[in-house]
């Protein structure tokens, strides 16, 4: 997956986790949790969703790389090379 | 000791034929049933209850999607019961409410999911939700409706197997005689369609109805009877002291005057009509009434060929000389709700103080000799004018027995 795709996949998630938030416009070098209500329980939804969506595990010391949508792209890069895109799962 | 009077000024409900008390009441009034074709993991086709409320009128799609069916049924009883009582939380003191919901069981639908979940992936339970534990906690659907209200008093679940909504509507009662709250939201409710479990264990027990025509299938009393409907539901009500009610002009539903609790010690799923006897004599004496006060008896009766006879048999002793009392019953018209029935049936027979009806029990195309009881309502419902009592009857496994007393309102 190239960039845009991991962020195609982290804005599917979060709608799947969190379907009353409009993910259209978020930016994406701010942290994910001041744009939209997501509490901790929604985070590890969104660790749950990338491991059975890509079968990727995101250890506990590594979730603060997640926080912004280009931190997901930078941690995810490596884990998604190869993969391809679900959405609407 | 004389305790304060308590009423209920709030009704909110679903039920497998109606999701207000308005439609609940009209369909049992015009035999409308509300059972269907179900499919579910591993039992396949069956019959159940559903119910098609608007959950997203009191729930957000994530909280929605969050909680437990059960938590949403809660929710959804306590948003409409509120509403039907006038009652804005926001302007009251929400430490002062309490939220008492009966189960049958809770936890059984989500941990099924769960290991259905995880055997898709081998069995690696790094697959397990961080959902599984909030949501099968036994407070689940008071936590949740709490949550939703933002109710910061006394809420949890009171299991009581399928008495329980019986139990909730009496604990709120208690709560408020003791003076721990102001307001009640008191009732039950039931997710047990979405378990396999309840389905395949009543099964195996031979107790699980079975017809060709769903609407058919629930039939207390009939000869043809073959077991329980399994249902979705929920009922709960708001209670407030007498005083507390009139104060602010509440519409009064009715006042609950007597009630008893008792268990049969006897048997794990058998039923025994001598302690059903003594349950609704309880009751009976809490109120201060003889039988001939009843004009309507909602019973339990589940279509299960033992369960209605011993029933019966309780009631011919209970109210075989009272020549006033009608006999009913919910189940024939929605399955068995579980921990709804209680309350849900006790709802549905309310308006009756309103409308001078009884709704009958239908389905009920051959009488089973054993099941005989004095002026049971078959088929039609029947006028019969003025309604000043009503006694709701709930029993469940492990022999535990419950009787409510419901009064028309006087000053």
């Amino acid at each position: 997956m190239n960039r845009e795709e991991i962020i195609q996949a982290i804005k599917d998630i979060i709608t799947t986790i969190a379907p009353d938030e409009d993910v259209s416009n978020l930016a994406n070098d701010v942290r994910l949790r001041e744009q939209i209500e997501l509490d901790s329980m929604d985070f590890l939804d969104i660790v749950m969703e990338l491991r059975k969506r890509y079968g990727v595990q995101v250890p506990e010391e590594d979730y603060k790389e997640l926080a912004t949508l280009d931190g997901c792209v930078t941690y995810l890069s490596p884990k998604l090379a190869g993969k391809t895109l679900k959405v609407g799962v | 000791m004389s305790l304060p009077r308590v009423v209920i000024t709030g009704i909110g409900l679903t039920s497998p034929n109606g999701n207000s008390l308005a439609e609940f009441r009209a369909n049992l009034l015009n035999k409308v049933s509300g059972v269907q074709q179900w499919e579910i993991r591993h039992v396949g086709r069956t019959l159940a209850g559903i119910c098609n409320f608007e959950a997203l009128r009191w729930q957000k799609r994530k909280e929605l999607r969050r909680g437990t069916r059960a938590g949403s049924i809660s929710i959804y009883c306590a948003g409409e019961a509120l509403a039907s009582a006038g009652i804005d939380v926001g302007t009251r003191d929400r430490s002062r409410i309490g939220v008492y919901v009966g189960t049958t069981e809770h936890g059984n639908v989500e941990t099924e999911n769960q290991i259905h979940e995880v055997s898709q992936y081998g069995f690696d339970l790094s697959f397990w939700s961080h959902h599984h534990n909030p949501r099968t906690v036994a407070n689940n659907p008071a936590g949740e409706t709490a949550l939703a209200f933002g109710i910061t008093g006394p809420a949890y679940c009171i299991g009581a197997a399928c008495a329980a909504g019986n139990l909730g509507l009496i604990h709120g009662m208690q709560m408020l005689q003791l003076g721990e709250i102001d307001l009640a939201l008191g009732g039950g409710v039931s997710e047990s369609i979405h378990t396999f479990g309840i389905f395949a264990s009543f099964r195996a027990q031979g107790a699980l109805a079975s017809h060709t025509d769903p609407t058919k299938a629930s039939r207390p009393f009939d000869s043809a009877r073959n077991g329980i409907v399994v249902s979705e539901g929920g009922c709960l009500y708001t209670l407030e002291r007498l005083d507390d009610a009139l104060k602010r002009g509440a519409k009064i539903y009715g006042e609950v005057v007597g009630h008893c609790v008792n268990s049969d010690a006897a048997d794990f799923v058998l039923p025994l009509a001598e302690r059903q006897n003594e349950c609704m004599r309880g009751a009976l004496a809490k109120a201060g009434l003889a039988p001939d006060d009843i004009d309507i008896v909602s019973s339990h009766a589940t279509a299960t060929p033992l369960g209605d006879q011993q029933e019966c048999e309780a009631l011919r002793a209970v109210f075989g000389d009272s020549a006033n009392t009608r006999v009913n019953n919910t189940k024939s018209y929605i399955g068995h709700t579980m921990g709804a029935a209680g309350a849900l049936e006790l709802a549905g027979n309310l308006p009756s103080f309103d409308d001078g009806y009884v709704h009958p029990t239908i389905n009920l195309d051959d009488l089973d000799p054993a099941c005989e009881v004095r002026n049971l309502v078959a088929n039609e419902p029947v006028r019969v004018g003025r309604v000043d009592h009503v006694l709701n009857l709930s029993f469940g496994m492990l022999g535990i027995n419950s009787a409510v007393v419901i009064r028309r309102y006087r000053s």
